[in-house]
């Protein structure tokens, strides 16, 4: 009856039906009556934890260690009994922040990191991915095993069977199929599927009814009940060595090691992570989960131990594989439909496991791995795309049927070297690497990105390489070598006895190192820097939850009726009645009845409370007569986000008000400036008319004088209007040369600039005030020998700063007795003209006044005193029009012995000579 | 009896007009091209009238015709400020510190005459 078409046909039948149960459980939830909105049904689900690993691999495990196969369950069962608000607080977290699966928690807690995202993506996949390929094998050999009925064959050994023949390909590929079918029909914005949660109970129903079916007929079809089993058991030394638990010290650390790794396993493995946190519908499901779900692993456990002894009673040295006792005892007893229906529960075990495993992996791939990848690449331009809902569909098809060819592939090349358990812990061992940073991302506000990423990079390639190498190189596929010399031949790095550690089965050894690794870097890395902004921020979001933001927890509302017989029963009622009565009078009322039941009645209420028997105790009092639940972590997020964007907008008031006071700053200065501009003009243009006038008065005056008297004698006259003439003279002259300051000055001047050759200049010059020099018997000696001195500059202009240097000198020489005199000299880079006379000097502090305007050197410091001739502009003047061509002048003296000054020009490339350096010059 | 003024100021052609200005109305005619000879010439020659320029070299117009103040001996002294700064502080500067006029250059001669005639009448 068992031939392969029946068996096939069954589980076609079999997937169609779950597949059915899912529609309709999806077409329920389109239309808002949810058929998993059930505790229940959260429970059973749950039950994807028991995979063939459990279904088949448990009574494998009992029969070569007795209870050994247990921690595995008792782990979970110490997570959900003593420790459900860890998961209950990742719920809540989970579902604030629409995480959508452990590789997005992780990313999220830690800043949103794409790149955490993507690490946790890859551990997953590849610690994963081995546990894939045990259910490929548990469903192809259990096929293989049911084919050959009635005969018990114990399957080929993996990777024997010629690839088109190999029953796991194709199971491999159907279940990719079913599982593109289920988990990717359509796109679900809360990233929930209700109908494969809908189909995972009703196959954790299955598996469980078919492994208890198997351990009623053992136990009372063939057997008289466990008694029996037992006692046969007991007279058989090799079998009754079952019986007993640990025998040696390394087994109870084995067991120690095992409850540890599955009670993180059952938190953290992508698949349970997806059911018990993503798939929640409801927290308060968890309440009946934290026993139901024990109780179903109590349930599936009952009758591992009698029929693994059965199987040993029964098989004894017949070469049957102990991980088949549940499906081969039945067959060995021909009872079929038992057997199909065994058959049809590990089918259902693994079914679960991989559709829900790879749901979750694809849509960590696409959302944590591809989809960054893919936004990055600008040719794509799927970032501007409007509707990415197809591709990101097609991606997670494709990630579906990648995982499974990888498992499939680690099933070919490695499956054979491990019993079933063994696969399944290497599985366990990779993601506990998780639980570090997602307990302690939950518990601990300090953890950073960086402190994430290296602890788990380095329990990653730990696992890796003191568990998953080895257990490539125990299969063939790398040479051993490095198992038993370590890598290198250094025996310290022995993958299975790294650094020496001995004495501990492999799994142990991995877990040992892997987590202090990853749980000291994690640490390490993290304290090395304080948590950036968006990290605190997360980190508020997912450690403090609505207390931690200093936000009023209450929402809800208990009137004095429900909180003073409260606060009395721990403050005795009197007191308590006083405190009301205080709190009433605050409000301006007068009597404790008149008191509203609303949220600052509570909150006085739990304040009262939290004096007495502290602040947890009194929220938990209170909580137990508030009507309504504290503040969702939504409305707290919503909060925190409007607190955020306050505290973003005073930091833009300060930014506006600091930038307003360095405005202010730099508008006093400029103004301060401005006013300094203003009063300096305001001198200049007093000076000015200060020498305007004083010519003028002359001018005035003798006018007048000879207008009013005709009759003034003929020397006096000429006298007189000698003196007018020459006050004009000075008059146009101080005119002109403040119009020529100011256009310089101002930028205006018009400029011819030329090669000038210096000496023709100063010969030029010097011509000039020939005359001047004779009447006033002064001496003036050239330097001619510097012909060909060329620089660039306005002719005329440089003639004026000459001729005033020059008559500058001759002002001040004494008459008779001065000398003047003219040197010209280059370096290669400049040329320097020096005009030096021995009239009286200037004192050192008048140096730099006398250039400027209106200040002239008369031997003191005072202002436009004792009247040199001239207007005390030609100096200023001389400087402005030097400068003008990147030139310097500047006056060398000593009171009383003399005065030189000097201005040099850059040389102009070219000249007769550019390298001669002569003297001559100061 | 003539009236002896004391011409102050460093411009040489305007000491000339007011020399040939003051002598030609009849008064006796002292001068000084700096502050210090001021003060020194005034104390010999006890003048009824200080004409007196502000910007001069060694002291300035305004410290001479403090320092006149302060001689007991010419106390009767009228002085007038001759200056070519014709702001409105210096104005105010000059006779509060203890000039009688205070004239702008360039003056006009006749009022000038008259004014010191009016000072010494």
């Amino acid at each position: 009856m068992l031939q392969s078409w029946v068996i096939v046909l069954a589980s076609f039948l079999y997937l169609g039906i779950l597949f059915a149960i899912a529609w309709y459980a999806d077409r329920r939830a389109d239309t808002g009556r949810s058929l998993i909105a059930n505790p229940m049904v959260y429970a059973l689900s749950l039950g994807v934890y028991c995979t063939t690993w459990t279904f088949y691999g448990s009574v494998g495990r009992a029969a070569a260690s007795g209870i050994g196969f247990l921690p595995i369950y008792l782990g979970p069962t110490l997570l959900f009994a003593l420790a459900g608000f860890i998961l209950h607080k990742m719920i809540r977290v989970a579902k604030a922040n629409r995480i959508t699966s452990i590789a997005d928690f992780v990313a999220s807690r830690y800043g949103k990191s794409q790149l955490l995202g993507g690490l946790v993506t890859v551990i997953a996949v590849v610690g994963v991915i081995p546990y894939i390929a045990l259910q490929l094998k548990a469903v192809s050999n259990s096929f293989a095993i049911l084919a050959s009925y009635p005969e018990i064959v114990m399957p080929a050994t993996a990777g024997a069977v010629p690839l088109i023949q190999d029953s796991a390909l194709y199971v491999a590929m159907i279940l990719a199929a079913f599982t593109i079918l289920f988990g990717t029909r359509h796109l679900d914005a809360t990233e929930r599927h209700e109908g494969m949660v809908a189909a995972i109970a009703v196959e954790s129903v299955v598996k469980l009814v078919a492994f208890l079916a198997v351990g009623v007929f053992v136990v009372w079809g063939m057997h008289d009940g466990v008694g029996d089993i037992f006692a046969q058991a007991a007279a058989i030394p090799e079998v009754a060595r079952r019986l007993t638990t640990a025998d040696s010290p390394a087994a109870y650390g084995t067991w120690g090691t095992l409850i540890f790794l599955s009670l993180f396993a059952s938190l953290l493995l992508p698949r349970q992570f997806q059911i018990a946190v993503v798939e929640n519908v409801d927290e308060s499901h968890l309440r009946r989960a934290v026993w139901l779900f024990p109780f179903y692993l109590f349930l599936i456990n009952l009758f591992v131990l009698p029929v693994a002894l059965a199987g040993m009673l029964h098989f004894q040295g017949a070469g049957v594989d102990a991980d088949t006792f549940v499906l081969t005892l039945p067959m060995a007893h021909q009872q079929e439909g038992l057997a199909l229906f065994v058959y049809i529960g590990g089918l259902s075990a693994a079914t679960g496991m991989v559709i829900v495993e790879t749901i979750a992996l694809s849509t960590m791939v696409c959302n944590d791995l591809v989809m960054p990848a893919l936004l990055r690449l600008p040719m794509l331009g799927l970032a501007t795309r409007a509707d990415l809902s197809g591709l990101l569909l097609e991606i997670r098809r494709w990630a579906i049927a990648v995982i499974l060819g990888l498992g499939y592939l680690y099933f070919r090349v490695a499956g054979e070297a491990y019993a079933l358990v063994s696969i399944g812990l290497i599985s366990f061992a990779a993601v506990a690497q998780f639980a570090p940073v997602v307990i302690g991302g939950l518990f601990w506000k300090g953890g950073t990105r960086d402190g994430a990423l290296a602890g788990l990079a380095a329990g990653f390639v730990l696992w890796a390489y003191t568990l998953l190498l080895p257990s490539f190189a125990k299969s063939g596929w790398l040479p051993d070598g490095f198992i038993a010399h370590g890598l290198f031949g250094i025996e310290l790095l022995r993958p299975q006895h790294l650094f020496g550690l001995t004495g501990l089965d492999e799994i142990t050894h991995c877990l040992v190192w892997s987590l202090l690794v990853n749980l000291g870097a994690y640490i390490g890395v993290s304290l090395q820097r304080v948590p950036n902004l968006r990290e605190a921020r997360q980190a508020t979001l997912f450690v403090g939850g609505a207390e931690a933001a200093g936000i009023p927890g209450w929402r809800g509302s208990a009137g004095v009726a429900d909180l003073l017989p409260l606060a009395g029963r721990f403050l005795g009622l009197e007191r308590a009645q006083e405190a009301f009565a205080r709190h009433a009078r605050q409000r301006g009322l007068k009597a404790i009845e008149e008191l509203p039941a609303d949220t600052r009645l509570v909150n006085f209420a739990e304040t009262l409370l939290a004096g007495a028997i502290g602040s947890a105790s009194a929220r938990a009092m209170v909580a137990s007569v508030v009507t309504e639940e504290p503040l969702g972590i939504d409305e707290v997020m919503n909060i925190l986000d409007e607190a955020s964007q306050v505290r973003a907008y005073t930091r833009e008031l300060e930014q506006k008000s600091l930038e307003l006071t360095r405005a202010t700053a730099e508008l006093r200065e400029a103004n301060a400036r401005l006013q300094q501009l203003d009063r300096m003009k305001d001198d200049f243009i007093s000076t000015v008319t200060h020498e305007l006038r004083t010519p003028l008065t002359s001018i005035r005056a003798f006018s007048e004088m000879l207008q009013e008297d005709p009759k003034i004698d003929l020397p006096q006259r000429v006298r007189f209007l000698g003196i007018i003439v020459s006050e004009a003279v000075r008059l146009s002259r101080l005119i002109n040369q403040i119009l020529d300051l100011a256009k310089l000055e101002s930028g205006r001047a018009e400029w011819t600039v030329a090669a000038v050759d210096v000496a023709e200049v100063i010969r030029e010059a010097a011509e000039s005030l020939t005359v001047l020099f004779a009447e006033k018997h002064v001496i003036l000696e050239l330097d001619g020998r510097e012909a060909g001195l060329i620089v660039l500059a306005d002719r005329d202009r440089l003639m004026q700063v000459m001729v005033n240097l020059l008559s500058n000198a001759l002002k001040f020489v004494p008459a008779e007795s001065g000398r003047v005199k003219v040197g010209v000299g280059g370096t290669t880079h400049e040329v320097r003209v020096s005009v030096t006379d021995n009239g009286p000097g200037i004192q050192a502090e008048d140096q730099d006044m006398i250039f400027d305007k209106f200040r002239q050197g008369a031997g003191t410091s005072d202002v436009l005193t004792d009247k040199p001739q001239g207007t005390g502009l030609g100096l200023p003047i001389s400087r402005q029009i030097i400068e003008y061509f990147n030139g310097r002048l500047w006056v060398e003296s000593t009171l009383g012995a003399g005065a030189c000054f000097v201005f040099a020009l850059p040389r102009q490339a070219g000249d007769n000579d550019a390298s001669k350096s002569t003297g001559g010059v100061p | 009896m003539s009236h002896r003024i004391l011409i102050v100021d460093d411009e040489p052609n305007i000491v000339i007009s007011l020399e040939y200005l003051m002598k030609k109305e009849g008064f006796q005619v002292a001068v000084a091209t700096d502050g210090e000879t001021a003060l020194q010439l005034a104390a010999e020659f006890v003048p009824d009238l200080v004409l007196l320029d502000v910007m001069m070299p060694k002291k300035s117009g305004f410290e001479v015709c403090q320092a006149l103040r302060a001689v007991p001996a010419l106390v009767a002294t009228k002085i007038i400020m001759l200056t070519a700064k014709g702001r409105e502080t210096e104005v105010t500067k000059g006779l509060a510190l203890g000039a009688d006029v205070y004239i702008t250059k360039p003056f006009s001669t006749k009022d000038l005459v008259l004014q010191i005639k009016s000072l010494l009448a």
